[in-house]
């Protein structure tokens, strides 16, 4: 199962993508954990090795701390502790792995979100030590709120526990009674000791009472296919594709990446705005036409009919189409130090392909995301702060609720002065 | 139907969407090209996500002058196939126009001197969007870049102070002067490159493939004889069978002992290499762990 590569023969079948978002509070053992799967897979070279050995010495540990192969930046170097979202890549036989690495203090909110709004799993290390803490819950509500449906929970540093079941059961239980109340729809916990490398990739004989995979195993099995919407079709258009000359002349294509939902040629479909129905005519996929269209695949759909199509506009079924309107409800994460959000305050707002510009109305409450209590008091959002708010845009959205659709149900707001991105939004029901 | 998407064809599709963006959102994006892998691999994605139209934008080759005929040759084939303009900006006119000094002695390399070459063409021109092929896993400095990378009047880029990028929602947003660098590779590794070179059957310098040739070892690395490197003491020249892993200036581009012969060879290689691509085979990153970050904080690829 270490083995290096997933190289195949045209035979074998096709190696999945997972994307896997970490927290975990400072000094739980995250960098040591992730250097450990990197260097177990042998995603580790040995030139990197040299040096993470070299600087390990330097600092007079007595073994190779392979947290150091994680560290990034300079000032992260200097401080010791990770401040910003680090990618990181490996692969086994199975699958290919990309983990997005975030800090987990309160301070970071906003990376954490980043590195969840595309992962297909997240894993939150609790120190064993220690127990749950405040960070841990937050964790996993912020995995619940981006929409991950696959949580892993690793408990780490079960050697300095004596490798002790009940001190694992006695933190899954208080977890798992936790996270009854989000929304996690599969949840597993894992003892490890990322260190040793107990229960990392293999299984190891220090903790015979455990029964379940490790986390590698964990990680290759999980099932995620089933996780995308395959039910509601929604083809944002990205670009139009219309040659000017040549032999192609006649072409118009839609390009864009498939949101949700599988397209057919000869499908009945909606344009909208315009709400003109007709055909597919054809897709094109990178390789030429293709049968069907399905995410996260990036096509140009022909249609039957020559309509005034652009991007921004939304290609769904007739009978299946999204919301459509300009009042917005949403949880957003605001990600901005040098400015709240306020009423009043108008951002460029952008979603699917569109972008148009957006008015706060209120600020319902600002949840705590330790607690999940509700602030409705609060009147603003300040850095790191989540909570509910409407929107007005200028011009009318195609959307699903973020439950429904991750793909047509988040956004980003931009600051028109700065242009940082300055909001995560994620929309909810209509219902208040 | 499965409905799944292998992981080579989902990078794929997150490269055509990244690319795609650019084109609608900017006003005059430009595609920096090498001729070598990975920047032929990004011009396949371009050619892919505008068929049948060309890709709406010219490419650029940042050249240093030093280099291997056999890169020249299929740059100009390839750009010509993909019915896209070449500008080439030089290192040497930035040399003669006093903008950079040469380094001197045996160890002169003009990969530094890129820096200033890139920023006065995307100054020129006025591109708003530049794309490169750098990838997340090359070095940890990467691992933390943004897919879209903002670069401030000076061509800077502040690792401090990156905008959050979240789901595929993009901010390329920018006043007049300041530009964008757009990485549609950056969740690829070196594996993932050789697989999907194999896969698609795209044509690189024959560089990149076992050949004889005569090198010298230098620092634990094979260098080419070239007319650009004067051997120092010591240094022999001698005959090897080698390719390359990564074709940047012929005087600072290491190659290494193989016989792997096509795309598929070399996967299997790099699957067994112990080595990072960088470690092996560029001269000038090994000057510092820091390095990377220095560089790129001044503008560089
Ligand atoms: N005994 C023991 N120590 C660990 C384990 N995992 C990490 N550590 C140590 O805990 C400290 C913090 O680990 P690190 O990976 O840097 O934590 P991070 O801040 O969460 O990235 C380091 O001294 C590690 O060697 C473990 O499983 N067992």
């Amino acid at each position: 199962m270490t083995q290096t590569t997933p190289l195949r023969t045209d035979s074998e079948p096709a190696v999945e993508m997972l994307r896997v978002a970490t927290a975990g509070s400072v000094d739980d053992g995250k960098s040591t954990l992730i250097g450990r799967l990197l260097y177990d897979s042998k995603a580790i070279f040995e030139d990197q090795l040299a040096s993470v050995e070299d600087t390990s010495r330097r600092r007079g540990n007595a073994h190779t701390d392979l947290s150091l192969l994680t560290d990034g930046l300079r000032a992260e170097r200097e401080q010791g502790i990770t401040i910003d979202v680090a990618y990181r890549y490996f692969a086994t036989p199975r699958r290919k792995f990309v983990i997005a690495d975030t800090p987990g203090h309160i301070q970071y909110t906003r990376n954490m979100v980043t590195g969840a709004s595309t992962a297909d799993v997240a894993m939150v290390l609790v120190d064993a030590r220690k127990g749950l803490l405040e960070q841990s819950r937050r964790h996993a509500f912020l995995a619940s709120l981006l929409g991950i449906p696959h949580l892993v929970v690793c408990v780490n540093k079960m050697d300095l526990v004596g490798y002790d079941r009940a001190v694992f059961e006695a933190i899954r239980t208080e977890f798992a009674e936790f996270a009854a109340r989000l929304d996690v729809p599969d949840l597993t916990f894992i003892p490890v000791s990322a260190l040793n490398g107990d229960n990392i990739v293999t299984r190891g004989t220090n903790m015979p009472w455990y029964e379940g995979s490790s986390l590698m195993h964990h990680l290759e099995e999980v099932h995620v296919a089933s996780d995308r919407n395959l039910v509601d079709v929604r083809f944002p258009v990205q670009y139009v594709l219309r040659p000017r000359d040549g032999e192609h002349r006649d072409y118009r294509g839609y390009a864009g990446t498939v949101a949700a939902g599988v397209l057919r040629p000869g499908d009945e479909v909606v344009v909208l705005p315009s709400g003109f129905t007709t055909r597919i005519a054809g897709i094109d996929g990178p390789d030429g036409p293709v049968a069907a269209a399905f995410p996260p695949m990036s096509v140009a759909v022909r249609l039957t009919d020559d309509l005034d199509v652009s991007r921004g506009d939304m290609i769904c079924r007739p009978d299946n189409r999204p919301r459509t309107g300009q009042d917005l409800r949403a949880m957003v994460c605001w990600l901005a130090a040098d400015a709240d959000l306020r009423p009043g305050a108008t951002y460029a707002l952008k979603h699917t392909t569109r972008t148009v510009r957006a008015r706060v109305g209120e600020v319902r409450y600002r949840l705590d995301v330790n607690t999940g209590h509700r602030d409705t008091e609060c009147g603003a959002l300040a850095l790191n702060d989540i909570g509910r708010v409407t929107l007005r845009t200028t011009a009318p959205l195609f959307h699903d609720t973020y439950r429904r659709n991750r793909a047509t149900g988040s956004f980003i707001l931009v600051d028109e002065a700065t242009n940082n991105t300055v909001g995560a939004g994620m929309l909810l029901d209509d219902a208040p | 139907m499965s409905y799944r998407l292998a992981h080579l064809k989902s990078l794929e599709a997150e490269g055509l969407h990244i690319i795609r963006e650019v084109a609608a959102e900017f006003e005059n994006p430009v595609l920096l090209f090498s001729g070598g892998k990975d920047s032929i691999v990004m011009l396949h994605l371009a050619v892919k996500a505008f068929a049948p139209c060309p890709p709406p934008f010219p490419v650029m080759h940042v050249d240093t002058g030093h280099n291997f005929p056999e890169v020249i040759d299929l740059r100009d084939r390839r750009t010509t196939e993909a019915g896209v303009q070449l500008i080439v900006a030089s290192v040497q006119e930035s040399i003669d126009a006093g903008r950079v000094v040469e380094e001197t002695g045996p160890r002169a390399s003009r990969n530094r001197l890129q820096t200033t070459t890139l920023l006065d063409a995307i100054d020129k021109h006025r591109f708003d969007a530049v794309f490169g092929g750098a990838r997340r896993d090359e070095e940890k400095a990467r691992a933390k870049e943004r897919v879209f990378s903002f670069r401030d009047e000076f061509g800077q880029w502040d690792p401090k102070n990156q905008r959050p990028e979240l789901w595929n929602l993009y901010n390329g947003r920018h006043r007049p002067g300041e530009h964008i660098r757009v990485f549609p590779l950056s969740n690829w590794t070196e594996l993932d490159i050789w697989q999907y070179i194999a896969d698609e059957g795209i044509e690189l310098p024959p560089l990149y493939y076992a050949h004889r040739r005569t090198v010298f070892e230098r620092d634990g690395m094979l260098l080419a004889v070239t007319g650009f490197v004067t051997l120092q003491d010591g240094e022999r020249p001698f005959e090897e069978t080698v390719r390359f892993r990564t074709i940047g200036d012929a005087t600072g581009t290491g190659a290494v002992r193989s016989t792997a012969a096509d795309a598929r060879e070399v996967a299997v290689e790099i699957a067994a290499t112990r080595i990072t691509e960088r470690g092996a085979t560029r001269a000038d990153d090994r000057v510092s762990e820091a390095g990377m970050e220095d560089r790129k904080r001044e503008g560089y690829f």
